[in-house]
């Protein structure tokens, strides 16, 4: 709808809004009569009710953002997270849409390149007017298009579990922060598997730093030993070093949280240096490698190691089953479901469910009412968004699986306190 | 930071690290031997070479599917015949590409940068629809996954074996190829005065044309050697490419001992430096070394000496 389109500035140049408010009601109002008198009820609440700040939303329907890189680097991740939103929205439609509108979705591509994020998002926000933008996958590329959101005032639902010391007016994170992942991971290994020495390993960015960071003030809180802590740039393809090091070491975990086409050559070096993750000693615990991954690494290099994630594509209750049969029958029967693909699927129902509680399309309504609001049918089981922002979930932990899938060997009995700001772990 | 450790654990410490300091290097010599001889020999900058790499990675992932199908008796030799493949399907493009777009710019050597990294985007991207954006495992047979143990904690690992004997073989085919084959003479003759080499009779098109080719198939061969230590992706190839031109640049771009002694110094130092550092650390400080050498010796470790 490119009539009600307008400068961007202009959210407080008053007597332009009441304008265009003029004219959407009186265009509304025989729209409305032609809608009457076709078979469609009376029953959606009227579009100058739902939408006061000018979103692109008809009497029939609701256009909204996809924004994710297809090309690039990332396209590896974030092809998964797409299919989900697609998935997800034309469920919605299928069920009638959100408050009696059909969702219509514009699909930017974010190109592995942080500033193009920034760019879509502007151009989603002021040139589209979406109504929410269901997007981005890496922490520098959510960093990129924040300022965009708080300036334009857009919702974001964030998919990727990442490392927390975040919390946006604008933006829904799906997936967990950081402390959600660790830190019910190592306790569960120190429990069940007795461990007491860890030997750290990651890429060298923000997100594996802050994780080895918080998983080293646990472990050494519950009065455990940190053998070894290391970094490695993203793109390291030569882990000999390193394994020689963990081989002197000796230590009881592994705890690994190595990203991108890095985990291939390391999940590949470690088995060829004759370190057999099925003997559990030495152990391996990762946070970075959900089924997606495993697609690379071949299951048969990989088996034996222990992921702690909220979702595992084996979980075993009726709304995952039912999620991965739609999702294998919208993209082939041969994909496989990562933990952010799940939570990217998430986002679309949080936010259909955010706008039939306010009652309205509104960013503010939505903002207010999205604490407290609960998803039953969520695949991973029951989430709730927390205060601020982020989603109280249950954490599990998988053992991988020759055919490459993971078979969950543990769940925690409550959901855990998303705390993106944790005391005592900085 | 070794008290704790025996006599014994240390000795055998040491000898895993510098095994895997050799494959390293082999590793390095592998992917920069196809870029040295294009370089070397024709002057072209090739961005793709990681594409092309990976071209010969994607053969390879074809060639287990064909095998797991077809003929699962022969699985456990498939990677002998992917190897074979990859070479003749880089070697293919190559040809196609020299033909279509290098032998254009030949006067304009830095436009052959911008082609060529033009070109990676193309077949990344090209990748990336036919395969799609997710990274493909390769099934390799079991033989080649595990490791060999030598004593009770020496154990080496065996695609590390496979990947230095093929090092081997290929740089001594090169160098067969380059200084003991009239081939190879017609190839340094255009190197070293390509009017007077046209004058005598060689055809420099010709030559051109499968010199890039012999570089893009050895590139293929290393991209399929490299499905057992890394992954397989549209964009995996920009893994390589930085190593890749540090050890061409460091050694001496026309000198293809200069790039076996570059690739030696750079492995050796990366991985014993990584063992006591951590690995972001390794890798600033080998980049340091090797900055404050090019800095001393702008031309690399070894030039080629030829009268101007």
């Amino acid at each position: 709808m490119c009539i009600f389109n307008y400068q961007s500035g202009s959210r407080d140049n008053s007597p332009v809004f009441k304008r265009r408010s003029f004219i959407k009601t009186l265009i509304a109002f025989p729209l409305g009569l032609i809608l009457a008198s076709s078979t469609l009820s009376w029953a959606n609440p009227p579009t100058s009710e739902v939408n006061t700040t000018g979103l692109a939303v008809t009497d029939d329907t609701v256009t909204v953002g996809i924004l994710h890189s297809v090309t690039g680097t990332m396209a590896i991740s974030e092809t998964g997270s797409v299919q989900a939103e697609k998935l997800a929205i034309d469920q919605i439609n299928a069920m009638g849409g959100v408050l009696g509108r059909k969702i219509e979705y514009i699909q930017e591509d974010g190109a592995s390149d942080w500033p193009t994020f920034a760019e879509k998002s502007k151009k989603l926000l002021v040139n589209d007017k979406v109504a929410a933008v269901f997007g981005c996958w890496t922490s520098a590329s959510r960093k990129a298009v924040l300022p965009v959101f708080e300036q334009y005032n857009g919702m974001l639902y964030y998919p990727t579990f990442y490392e927390g010391l975040e919390q946006s007016p604008n933006v829904i994170y799906t997936g967990q922060e950081a402390t959600q992942q660790i830190i019910a991971g190592i306790d569960w290994v120190v429990k069940e598997k007795g461990a007491k020495t860890f030997y750290l390993l990651g890429s060298d960015y923000i997100w594996p730093r802050t994780s080895n960071k918080i998983a080293r003030k646990h472990i050494e809180k519950l009065g455990l030993k940190v053998v070894g802590e290391e970094y490695y740039p993203l793109g390291h393809t030569q882990f000999n070093s390193v394994i020689n090091k963990i081989k002197l070491k000796k230590p009881d975990v592994i705890y690994a949280i190595v990203v991108g086409g890095s985990n291939v050559a390391f999940y590949k070096q470690l088995k060829a240096a004759g370190i057999d993750l099925t003997k559990e000693k030495p152990l391996l615990l990762t946070i970075s490698v959900t089924e997606d991954e495993i697609l690379g690494i071949g299951g048969e290099n990989i088996e034996g190691a222990y992921a702690a994630m909220k979702y595992f594509q084996s979980l075993d209750n009726p709304n995952n089953q039912a999620f991965v049969q739609a999702f294998k029958d919208k993209w082939g029967k041969d994909i496989v479901i990562g933990d952010v693909t799940q939570a990217a699927y998430l986002g679309p129902w949080l936010w259909k469910a955010a706008v039939e509680k306010a009652g309205s399309f509104d960013i503010d309504k939505i903002r207010a009412a999205s604490p407290g609001i609960e998803l039953t049918t969520a695949p991973e089981g029951y989430v709730r968004i927390h205060e601020n922002h982020h989603l109280w979930s249950k954490t599990r932990v998988g053992l991988a699986q020759r055919d490459g899938q993971y078979k969950v060997v543990y769940e925690s009995e409550e959901l855990i306190e998303p705390n993106p700001f944790p005391v005592g772990y900085q | 930071m070794f008290e704790e450790y025996s006599m014994a654990e240390l000795t055998d410490i040491l000898f895993m690290q510098g095994f895997a300091g050799l494959i390293l290097f082999s590793v390095l010599v592998l992917m920069a031997l196809g870029l040295a001889i294009i370089f070397g020999q024709m002057g072209v900058i090739n961005m793709a070479h990681g594409e092309f790499m990976i071209l010969g990675a994607y053969t390879t992932y074809l060639t287990s599917h064909i095998f797991e199908t077809y003929l699962p008796a022969l699985f456990d030799g498939y990677f002998f015949v992917a190897m074979a493949l990859a070479f003749l399907v880089c070697f293919a493009l190559g040809v196609l590409v020299e033909w279509g777009m290098i032998r254009f710019l030949f006067k304009r050597p830095l436009d052959t940068l911008l082609a060529t990294w033009g070109l990676s985007l193309i077949l990344q991207q090209s990748y990336r629809t036919v395969f799609g954006a997710r990274e493909v495992g390769v099934t390799l047979p079991e033989w080649m996954m595990g490791s060999y143990a030598m004593t009770e904690t020496i154990e080496v690992p065996i695609n590390g074996i496979f990947v230095m004997v093929l090092t081997l073989f290929i740089a001594s085919g090169v160098y067969f190829l380059m200084f003991r084959s009239l081939w190879g003479k017609q190839v340094r003759a255009v190197v070293q005065n390509r009017p007077m080499a046209g004058a005598v009779g060689i055809d420099t098109g010709k030559v051109d044309r499968y010199t890039f080719g012999i570089g893009c198939g050895i590139a293929g061969i290393a991209g399929s050697a490299f499905t057992m230590i890394g992954s397989t992706g549209p964009t995996s190839g920009q893994l390589y490419i930085v190593d890749t031109f540090l050890v061409v640049v460091f050694g001496g771009a026309q000198s293809l001992i200069g790039t076996i002694a570059s690739a030696f110094t750079i492995s050796q130092s990366q991985s014993t430096l990584e063992f006591f550092l951590s690995g972001s650390m390794a890798k600033v400080i080998t980049l340091l070394i090797v900055v404050g050498i090019l800095m001393l010796r702008p031309q690399g470790l070894f030039a080629l000496k030829i009268r101007q």
